[in-house]
């Protein structure tokens, strides 16, 4: 099947190439066909993978732009039923949804949060990833033990760690009152607070995100030569200069990369925030994505242009931070 | 020629495949002879101490018609309805039988998900049914389930708190309160446990103040009528006045641990928690212990809302014969009478309720009063979407962030965006 694919792709291409040298008359040949003859092959090899892309990231992102211009919805996309079939009488209207979705206070509110949400999340992640790797990128008797023990959260499932810290959480029977009951201290009500969900949720965030970090920073500092700190060590720099100096600036390609990832993973982390707290108390932690799932999963019948309008908004939000944060970093003179 | 070969190959397998599939088809259904054969699958909801009940009750068909195989799929309540939906609509894993929440049964139906059972075996004896019970099977003039259980809200009480704090189990609001006062006083207990964190729950109080979510035959919401206020404010006021204990999450499992632990005296619950309760320190081998009451008055009657369990077939299965058949067996007056005599849910029939080990049922004798009060809820396709606009106000009620007032008038509101033909 991926033979297949690659092979149709190739031929169109040399196609594509065979119309492009046409008034070139055959002299000098067109870029295009100069490119394919030399590189045919890495043409091949990456055809299957453009196919495959296309297929499950192409096809669904055109259908979700085509689908916020309409009012689908569950009663009347088409669907089969066994034998029956019923055809599709959604019709088109325009940017109707994207209107409705900006002019409504529930997307504005929505969106400050899922911000804070993410700065603090990515922030807070980021420093304590910064200081532990530090930490562990020494030698120090069981360094592998703490290097094990901290990408733990990383290698459960973050289903089973959400749900473990529900039960901590919870205001009547969870460990985390029940210890602070013994010391005297009233219980907090973890998840049934505004403030109080909101603090939860980004503690169990940031805790299931520093091992990312951890990694990445241990990385980074590992390819930073020992010789600047020598060096800097014998003109008599101090440890927080050497750290200023040498440590952060050789951080930087790494931190910026997984500042962005970080910054997309936590915009858009769906099962923390759902499995949690489903948004509440109220709508006080839902963010973004939680709640174009409620408008596309909750609501009956289930509406697919309005949940389509939202993820197009998130989208374009996304590319949006992406493209500025890139400049950002290129006029500061980084090569990413 | 060799390339001729692999083609021959290829035609072959696809060919033998096919015919496999065709074999397949042909087994499933009813074959010539009119003896029922193939896989039924059935989707359950029930919860985890009614599931291996149920489990037992559905392979029980097997033994009526031995060429069937029941394939017994356990779905949690609180994802049964998108995943059906996802199923039905993708048009592949979907069930042959749904157990059908009430309110999901319009919904569903109007999506053309489930097939209509006039004139199948499905419907059997269909005037021994509860009238209330059968109503939340029809949209549209048509019947699309067959009920299993019906349910309603009640009061859960603790006889031996109550007893000790010298107070009766309490018919209205104002005498769950003061008896809340005394129970608080006597053993330092708190009385009630209010749902905060379910929207259905509302629905008691709401219908106590004598309102009503919608008025379907009208075409008008009535949730913003001061009645919903109120409800809001009688919520509140327990809460406030330390009558009642409430969570905006994982209400339903605080409540009942709270409940079979003796942390609290009184619960709103349904026939479905009366398994898990009867579990606890409180009740274990204390049976009698568990009171059940009708819910507490407010200020113009005592009504909760009707709910309960239907069952459905799925419009595109490929064994509709015998899905008929499985849920005519499910919803029988043998099977409905097992249920009530292991798990004491109550039965849709008439006639299962003349049965002497179901008239026997202490549990059924608390609810079956309390069901035939019930309020009928508005059994159209948005019925399920009625919930969430109540669940974020409840919160911000509850709390104290928005008044009473303005909380019932944002879930008109909503609604009034949500059924775009309603005034």
């Amino acid at each position: 099947m991926a033979v297949d694919s690659s092979q149709s792709l190739a031929k169109a291409a040399g196609a594509q190439g065979a119309r492009g040298r046409g008034p070139r008359t055959g002299k000098t040949p067109g870029r295009l066909r100069r490119s394919l003859s030399t590189h045919w092959y890495a043409w091949a090899m990456v055809a299957p993978v453009v196919a495959v892309i296309g297929v499950i990231i192409g096809y669904p992102l055109v259908r979700g732009l085509y689908l916020s211009t309409t009012d689908a919805n569950e009663a009347n996309v088409e669907r089969t039923i066994g034998v029956n079939h019923i055809p599709a009488t959604y019709k088109s209207v325009g940017l109707d949804n994207y209107t409705a979705v900006l002019s409504d206070g529930i997307f504005w509110d929505r969106l400050t949060w899922t911000i804070i949400w993410t700065v603090s999340c990515v922030a807070i992640s980021f420093t304590l990833g910064l200081v532990l790797a530090n930490m562990l990128n020494r030698k120090l008797a069981g360094r592998s033990l703490y290097r094990m023990a901290l990408i733990l959260p990383w290698a459960v499932p973050a289903f089973v760690s959400v749900f473990t810290w529900r039960l901590l959480f919870n205001e009547k029977n969870g460990i985390l009152n029940k210890i602070l009951a013994g010391g005297g201290i009233d219980a907090i009500p973890w998840l049934n607070d505004p403030t109080w969900a909101k603090l939860s949720v980004i503690t169990v965030n940031v805790w299931l995100g520093v091992p990312f970090m951890l990694v990445a920073m241990l990385g980074g500092l590992q390819s930073i030569p020992g010789e600047l700190y020598e060096a800097a060590e014998m003109d008599g720099a101090n440890a927080w200069q050497r750290f200023r100096h040498i440590t952060l600036p050789g951080l930087r390609t790494v931190s910026s990369t997984v500042i962005l990832i970080s910054g997309i993973w936590t915009f858009n982390m769906f099962p923390v925030i759902f499995l949690l707290t489903r948004g509440g108390p109220g709508d006080a932690t839902e963010i973004l994505v939680t709640y174009a799932y409620r408008l596309s999963f909750v609501v009956s019948p289930r509406d697919f242009a309005g949940s389509a309008a939202w993820g197009v908004i998130i989208l374009l939000l996304l590319s949006l931070f992406a493209v500025v944060y890139r400049r950002a970093l290129r006029k500061q003179g980084e090569v990413w | 020629m060799r390339r001729g070969i692999a083609a021959t190959a290829l035609v072959a397998a696809l060919a033998l495949t096919a015919a496999a599939c065709g074999g397949d088809d042909s087994d499933s259904g009813k074959k010539s002879s009119g003896k029922l054969s193939g896989t039924v699958t059935f989707w359950d909801t029930s919860n985890d101490a009614e599931k291996g009940t149920y489990e037992k009750l559905a392979k029980g068909f097997e033994d009526l018609h031995p060429d069937v195989k029941v394939n017994y799929v356990s779905v949690a309540f609180g994802e049964a309805n998108a995943k059906f939906k996802n199923a039905a609509g993708g048009n592949s894993g979907a069930p042959d039988v749904m157990r059908t929440e009430v309110a999901w049964v319009a919904d569903f139906a109007n999506l053309g998900y489930l097939a209509p059972l006039e004139g199948t075996p499905a419907l059997d004896k269909a005037d021994d049914y509860l009238p209330q019970a059968a109503a939340s099977t029809k949209f549209k003039g048509k019947t699309y389930a067959a009920p299993q259980t019906i349910d309603t809200l009640a009061l859960f009480y603790n006889k031996k708190m109550l007893k000790d704090a010298g107070v009766e189990a309490p018919k209205t609001i104002d005498e769950v309160k003061s008896a809340a006062k005394k129970i608080k006083s006597k053993s330092g207990k708190t009385g009630l446990y209010l749902r905060g964190d379910d929207p259905y729950y509302y629905l008691p109080y709401l219908y106590g103040e004598g309102g009503d979510l919608l008025d379907t035959k009208n075409k008008k919401v009535t949730v913003d009528d001061p009645q919903g206020a109120a409800a809001f404010k009688v919520m509140k006021d327990l809460v406030d006045s330390k009558a009642a204990t409430t969570d905006a999450s994982d209400g339903y499992n605080n409540q009942l641990n709270a409940f079979k632990d003796g942390d609290v005296a009184m619960a709103l619950d349904g026939p479905w928690s009366i398994e898990g309760a009867l579990q606890g320190k409180e009740f274990k081998g204390d049976k009698d212990n568990l009171g059940i009451a009708p819910v507490p008055g407010g200020s113009d009657r005592q009504a909760s809302p009707q709910g309960g369990w239907n069952l459905a077939a799925y419009a595109g299965s490929k064994n509709l014969d015998a899905s008929y058949e499985f849920i005519k067996y499910m919803s029988s007056a043998k099977v409905q009478q097992q249920t009530t005599e292991k798990l004491s849910l109550l039965p849709t029939r008439t006639s299962v309720y003349d049965v002497q080990s179901v008239k026997d049922n202490q549990m059924v004798q608390f609810f079956k009063p309390a069901v035939d009060k019930s309020v009928e809820r508005p059994w159209i396709p948005q019925a399920n979407a009625l919930f969430e606009p109540i669940r974020l106000q409840m919160e911000k009620v509850l709390s104290g962030k928005t008044s009473p007032e303005d909380g019932a008038k944002s879930v008109g509101d909503a609604y009034r965006k949500l059924l775009k033909d309603y005034k």
